[in-house]
């Protein structure tokens, strides 16, 4: 059923932002606001790419001078710190704000303010972090910052405030962030696409958000507590004062293990809707896929302790944790053995985004087999904080969650620009990231079964690591120069690609229902899904029903299992206050570096800022009328 | 990993001259240690050829299928094969899992009263050595290098004077972290005699590179006579103290200790037998002249941030308390 004219100006009209910067600073739009998270993330790869290649550079040779230590250190403290918590695992939310909706044929998010908020208070994030490097206050003890060297003994000055209320803003958003893509999947699935029916990325992303819900409150818990044992002097981690250093480590954990699976099972998601699209097969195996997912997410909660095996916690204890980090390795192999069975059994075709499925497939089992190695307490005591590690975090969060992003990004950016990329260039790019990558980081696992730590800003001539370190720095290079031409293939192909058409590769989910680019409001009706690829019903076309107010910002409510209508959700509209909000926010968390009473004085403004988002305007929602349509 | 096999094996065979390397262990835990890797290098290089070759062959088969239009697999094949592949991953996991349970059981094998007791402590950025002497229970005091008897086990315990460090000896043991407040433990049962290196293995601030230590695996009676020289103090002080002695008393005494003399620092490392280790500041500089001295005049620009500060020493005063760090052996 294809909206006529009238309909389209009148949803045009009911959904359209503000003029100018005052529609930038309001919008409430999923998909402005996604774009916003990808492009800052993108930069901020880029600058940390830049550090890590700089780092590369001072290895490359022994006892270089080019960094002195503390640089050194800044950097590789500034690279994870961005790579974790301002990039992948706000990636994976941005790309869940761009699609959940859209492949739900629903209007907006959840809570379409609180994913402004979301992105203000995250870019709050990025700007403390940042200009902190630029005024030369950089973080510089890692991305996990272990008292007591953090405490306040050791780091005095306010480098390791910046980097605990740096995780504090993005934490927050992330929560807030979950919350709504939760939210958004579990009320607001199209009539008739049951739990059962609904599509494993989406899945993917309700897990992963459950997780991140689960997991951050650790993180906040445990940087508040280092924050206030600088600030205050609360003593949690100071061992003469009756504190426990292991503490941290146990909450840090708790929280990191399965942030590492929340930004992995997005990408098993990703993988998920690329093979079944270009296999053109319903995906093999869907409710193994989806029960592995599960799982892995269940797990995850399961195994902290294999990141401190060399803490000397009960060798018992150990051996337990080494059952259950192993045991990750069956859902993880039978998604693999999935996603291969459906590129075997279909027929199959391998545009840049299938490429990116193979290198992911090449690459991450990599690291999955060294993540095993690891997982024994007993071999991880020669490998942990050894280049082997180094290069096992890589291969599984680069090849494992980053290779299907890019993969993501080719095949979703017909959608989101209605134009294709070169396929020719996004060719090289693939060749050489994933060459790239592998000659840069495989080495890194002898180098680490040769004896060198990781951190260590230089090593003496006679060690033998210098031609290992020059082929990694080499390969890096590479990597490094396929991601500019995989950015500048995007950037290019913005303006002069060739047009795609709404469905350019014939895709099986509901997102390629709508135009390339998406309107505002996403799909003039709401579709009505009667199996897990409502694209393909047999070439007939997509059943749609009507009833959603076109004149009001509204959106449809349906139920949790079996997504049946329910009522009628009135939407907000453009607001300016999820940005007061994150401002008021982000301030108690700024001042709060240097005085406690930012947090009595800073809850002001935010209360302030909270009470105009919340005042009532808006009429309760209304259980209106929904026809069917054929 | 099969794609690199022949580069992995000539930088094995390469690494095993090494003396900071798990892949030459001359210890009992690292040997263990090291069964272990190559039985998990055979499982998960075995499993990665079968994932390689499932890529390449469902990459042919998906286009052979696409050009010549067929009909797509059937479910039923896939299933079974998906059983099996389930069957498989959980056998490969339960001999890596009982593996790895048997390989940890033998790290600490020892009896208490079989073993040598050594303590060691980290500092920012250095290694405090002490052993405890058999005979008169004192403990002895020495730093950035470790001697073990051979064919005997050390049971080190660990502690840390400031920050979390990590105690590694790669040749002979795993690692474990130093942490203020716990005393951990670590076995070492060396079983070749040589020379190998230590490095602190947890990130501990700005000298985290330059926190390294010698490790000498020396034959039992020659190790006896180690640690007695190591127990005897300086010849007491004559009236006629050489300059660099005098100097040393009141510039470097203050944190650090000379036994016999009236240096009793505690802050830095113990230096009574200084001039008898292989190497000057945690494994930073070789101990020769030239490292001394160059220690003594800029130890900043050697070692940016290091407790050690520069002395404002005359050029004549550096020179004598260079000649009679020497003499400490």
């Amino acid at each position: 059923m294809t909206p006529d004219r009238s309909l389209i100006e009148q949803l045009n009209g009911t959904w359209r932002d503000p003029p100018g910067v005052w529609g930038f600073l309001t919008t409430v739009d999923h998909k402005r606001i996604a774009a916003r998270y990808i492009v800052t993330a993108i930069l901020l790869m880029f600058l940390a790419g830049m550090l890590a290649l700089d780092m590369r550079w001072q290895l490359s040779v022994p006892e270089n001078t080019r960094m002195t230590p503390q640089l050194f250190n800044e950097s590789f403290s500034l690279h994870g710190s961005t790579m974790l918590f301002l990039v992948s695992v706000p990636l994976m939310e941005a790309m869940a704000f761009w699609l959940v909706p859209l492949m739900l044929g629903a209007r907006n998010m959840a809570f379409p303010r609180l994913g402004a908020f979301s992105f203000w208070l995250y870019f709050g994030g990025v700007l403390t972090l940042w200009i902190a490097h630029a005024i030369d206050v950089t973080p510089d003890l890692g991305w996990f910052e272990y008292p007591p060297l953090s405490g306040p003994a050791y780091s005095p000055g306010h480098r390791a405030d910046i980097w605990a209320q740096m995780i504090t803003f993005t934490e927050v958003a992330a929560l807030a962030a979950s919350v709504n893509v939760a939210a958004t999947i579990l009320k607001m699935r199209p009539p008739g696409m049951t739990l059962a029916r609904m599509p494993v990325f989406l899945w993917a992303m309700l897990i992963a958000s459950i997780m991140t819900i689960f997991s951050m409150p650790a993180i906040m818990l445990v940087t508040s507590m280092l924050i206030s044992d600088r600030l205050v002097s609360t003593h949690f981690f100071s061992v003469a004062a009756g504190g426990d250093a292991v503490l941290f480590q146990h909450l840090f954990w708790f929280f990191g293990h399965p942030e590492v699976y929340l930004i992995f099972i997005p990408g098993t998601g990703f993988v998920s809707s690329i093979v079944e699209t270009f296999s053109r097969r319903q995906l093999f195996g869907h409710s193994v896929l989806v029960l592995a997912i599960l799982s892995i997410g269940a797990l995850a909660f399961g195994l902290w302790v294999h990141h401190m095996f060399a803490v000397g916690l009960p060798r018992l204890g150990n051996d337990f944790y080494t059952a259950a980090s192993m045991a990750i390795a069956v859902p993880a192999g039978l998604q693999i053995f999935c996603w291969l069975a459906s590129i075997w059994a279909g027929r199959t075709w391998f545009p840049t985004p299938m490429l990116w499925v193979l290198g992911f497939l090449a690459t991450f089992v990599i690291g999955g087999l060294s993540g095993l190695m690891t997982a024994s307490a007993a071999l991880d005591l020669q490998l942990t904080d050894t280049y082997f590690i180094v290069a096992h975090l890589h291969y599984v969060l680069v090849g494992g969650a980053m290779f299907p992003l890019f993969g993501a990004f080719c095949y979703w950016y017909p959608k989101a620009t209605g134009r294709l990329m070169s396929e020719l260039w996004g060719k090289v790019a693939f060749g050489l990231i994933v060459g790239g990558f592998n000659l840069g980081f495989f080495p890194m696992h002898i180098l680490g079964l040769m004896g060198m730590p990781r951190r260590v800003y230089t090593y003496s001539p006679g060690m033998g690591w210098e031609t290992l370190n020059q082929v990694a720095t080499a390969g890096s290079a590479i990597a490094v120069l396929g991601g500019l031409v995989f950015v500048a293939n995007a950037l290019w192909s913005y303006w002069r690609g060739e047009p795609s058409g709404a469905d350019p590769w014939g895709g099986s989910t509901l997102e390629w229902a709508s135009a390339s680019p998406p309107p505002a409001w996403n799909l003039a009706f709401t579709p009505v899904v009667a199996s897990l690829t409502p694209m393909w019903n047999g070439g007939g076309a997509l059943s749609v029903m009507d009833g959603i107010s076109v004149g009001k910002r509204e959106v449809l409510v349906t139920s949790v299992t079996g997504a049946g209508p329910l009522y009628r959700q009135k939407s907000a509209a453009p607001s300016v206050w999820p940005l007061l909000a994150a401002l008021a926010v982000s301030a108690m968390f700024l001042g709060s570096i240097f005085t406690p009473w930012a947090i009595p004085i800073g809850t002001l403004p935010i209360a302030a800022a909270l009470i105009g988002w919340f005042w009532p305007n808006r009429p309760r929602a209304k259980i209106g009328p929904l026809k069917a349509m054929p | 990993m099969s794609r690199f096999a022949p580069i992995v094996l000539t930088l094995l065979l390469g690494a095993c001259a090494g003396v900071q390397t798990p892949l030459s262990p001359v210890g009992d835990q690292a040997s263990a240690l090291h069964s272990l890797f190559m039985l998990m290098m055979f499982v998960c290089g075995g499993v990665y050829l079968v994932v390689l070759t499932g890529i390449i062959w469902s990459v042919l088969a998906a286009r052979a299928r696409r050009r010549q239009d067929a009909k797509n697999g059937s479910d039923k094949v896939l299933s079974r094969g998906l059983y099996t592949a389930a069957a498989v991953i959980v056998a490969g996991l339960t001999v890596l899992i009982v593996g790895s349970f048997i390989a940890d059981r033998a790290l600490i094998a020892a009896r208490d009263d079989d073993a040598m007791l050594v303590r060691v402590t980290g500092h920012q950025w250095w290694w405090r050595i002490e052993y405890r002497d058999p005979a008169s229970r004192r403990w002895i005091e020495t730093a950035n290098e470790l001697h073990l008897p051979l064919g005997r086990t050390a049971r080190i315990e660990l502690d840390s004077g400031d920050v979390i460090h990590s105690f590694w000896v790669p040749n002979v043991a795993g690692k474990i972290d130093m942490i203020p407040g716990r005393r951990n433990i670590v076995d070492l049962t060396p079983r070749r005699v040589g020379w190998f290196r230590g490095q602190c293995a947890e990130f501990c601030g700005a000298q985290h590179a330059h926190m390294a230590f010698d490790v000498k695996v020396e034959a039992p009676a020659e190790f006896d006579a180690w640690l007695a020289r190591q127990d005897n103090p300086v010849a007491a002080a004559a009236p006629d103290m050489p300059r660099g002695m005098a100097v040393f008393q009141g510039v470097c005494g203050s944190c650090h200790n000379v036994r016999g003399t009236s240096a009793m620092g505690r802050a830095g490392p113990d230096l009574t037998h200084f001039a008898s280790r292989r190497s000057i500041a945690a494994g930073t500089l070789p101990m020769t002249r030239g490292g001394i001295q160059g220690w003594l005049a800029q130890p900043q620009a050697l070692k940016p941030g290091t407790s050690m500060p520069t002395v404002p020493l005359a050029p004549s005063d550096a020179d004598a308390v260079a000649t009679y760090l020497e003499t400490l052996r």
